[in-house]
C-alpha cells in the first residue's frame, strides 16, 4: 500500500500520543524551573523551548549556562546530546522519502525519541498515513512548551532556595535517562567507567566547560565502538 | 536593568538560536545527509555508542558536585526508572529521596 498524508492520520498521530503527556509534563516542568535558577525569564524559556525542543539538550545547556551565556559552550552541548537523532531521520526514512515540503520538514522539527518509537511501531502495525508522525510530534512540542513556561511560571511564584530539593531533578532527569538506556552491565560498565573517569579527570585538571563533559563522551563512545566491532568480527 | 518576564536579551537569544539551529541540523540535516551518502561504519559505531556515555559523563560530574544525599539519591532514582519507565515518576523519587536523605542528616 503506498504511504499517504491526511487529516486523519494526523488526527490519530494526536490521539496516541496523549497519553505520552503524562511523562512529558513533569520533565517540561523542571526544565522550567531550572531555567528560572538560571536567569532565563520566561520569554527567553518559551523560545528555548520551542526553538530547541529537546529536554535533556536543554537541560545539559543550562547547567552549563553562565552569564553572559557562552554561546559556543551551549552549541557544543546541543550538537553532542542531539547527534543521536542524527539516525533517527534515516530509519524514519519509510515515511519521511514519501513527504514533501513543509510537510517533511514540519514533521523533522517536532520529532522526538517519543513520537520516532511510536511511529515504528505504527508502521510495523501497518500504519501508511505519514501525518501520524506530524500530529504526534506537533502535540508533544505543544505539551513541551506549556509545561517549561508552567514550570517556570511555578518557580517564580514559590522562590526556591538554592539547596531545595527540587534542583536534584536535573541529575536524576539524567540519571533516569541512563537507567532507560541500560542494556547490560557486560555492555555498559565498561564505557559508563571510561566516560565518568575521564570527565572526573578532565574537570581535575581544570579543563573549561564542556571540555570535561566533551572528553567523557567521546572517550565512553570509543570504547563502546571499539567493544562493538570487535565482538561483530568472527 | 532588571529584565522582565517577556524580555528577551540579545546574548541570549542568540545563545538559544545557536541551539535551535544545531538542533535542526540533528534533525533534518541528519536526514537529508545519510539519504544522500553513506557514512563510514566507524562514524555509525560512535554516533551509536555516544548517547549512554555522554549521560553517564555528565551524572559523574553533576553528583561530583553535590553532597552525599544526592549521590545516594541516583540509586532510588534509577531503581524506579528501571522498575516502571515513567521519567517523571523517576524523578519524583530522586528528588524525594535527597529530600528524605537530607531531613535525615545525610
Amino acid at each position: 500500500m503506498p504511504v499517504i498524508f491526511t487529516r486523519n492520520g494526523v488526527r490519530r498521530g494526536v490521539l496516541r500520543g496523549i497519553p505520552l503527556l503524562l511523562g512529558i509534563a513533569p520533565f517540561g516542568v523542571v526544565v522550567g524551573v531550572i531555567a528560572l535558577r538560571h536567569g532565563l525569564t520566561l520569554a527567553e524559556t518559551l523560545l528555548m523551548s520551542a526553538l530547541v525542543f529537546a529536554g535533556a539538550s536543554q537541560l545539559l545547556a543550562l547547567e552549563l549556562w553562565t552569564n553572559p551565556p557562552d554561546i559556543l559552550a551551549v552549541a557544543i552541548a546541543a550538537l553532542v546530546v542531539n547527534i543521536r537523532m542524527v539516525p533517527i531521520g534515516a530509519a524514519l526514512s519509510f515515511w519521511l522519502d514519501h513527504m514533501r515540503g513543509w510537510r517533511l520538514w514540519t514533521s523533522l522539527f517536532v520529532t522526538v525519541d517519543h513520537s520516532f518509537a511510536l511511529s515504528v511501531a505504527e508502521h510495523r502495525a501497518g500504519g501508511r498515513d505519514a501525518g501520524f508522525l506530524l500530529g504526534l510530534g506537533v502535540l508533544t512540542w505543544i505539551a513541551w512548551v506549556a509545561a517549561t513556561a508552567a514550570g517556570h511560571v511555578l518557580g517564580a511564584a514559590i522562590s526556591l532556595a538554592d539547596d531545595n530539593p527540587i534542583f536534584f531533578a536535573a541529575p536524576a532527569s539524567f540519571v533516569a535517562i541512563l537507567a532507560a538506556l541500560w542494556r547490560s552491565a557486560r555492555q555498559d560498565v565498561p564505557p559508563w567507567l571510561l566516560a565518568a573517569a575521564t570527565a572526573l579527570g578532565a574537570q581535575a585538571l581544570s579543563l573549561p566547560a564542556p571540555m570535561p563533559l566533551l572528553a567523557g563522551a567521546f572517550a565512553g563512545a570509543a570504547l563502546g565502538a571499539w567493544r562493538e566491532g570487535r565482538e561483530a568480527r568472527p | 536593568m532588571t529584565p522582565t518576564a517577556m524580555t528577551l536579551r540579545l546574548d541570549v537569544t542568540l545563545a538559544i538560536i545557536a541551539m535551535g539551529l544545531v538542533t535542526y541540523f540533528c534533525r533534518a540535516g541528519g536526514y537529508a545527509i545519510l539519504r544522500a551518502m553513506r557514512t563510514p561504519p566507524v562514524v555509525d559505531a560512535l554516533l551509536r555508542n555516544l548517547p549512554a556515555p555522554l549521560f553517564a559523563a555528565y551524572v559523574a560530574l553533576s553528583l561530583s558536585r553535590q553532597d552525599m544525599a544526592a549521590v545516594l539519591a541516583s540509586i532510588p532514582c534509577a531503581a524506579a526508572h528501571m522498575r516502571w519507565g515513567n521519567f517523571g515518576l523517576s524523578i519524583v523519587v530522586g528528588v524525594g529521596a535527597v529530600a528524605l536523605l537530607r531531613w535525615a542528616g545525610i
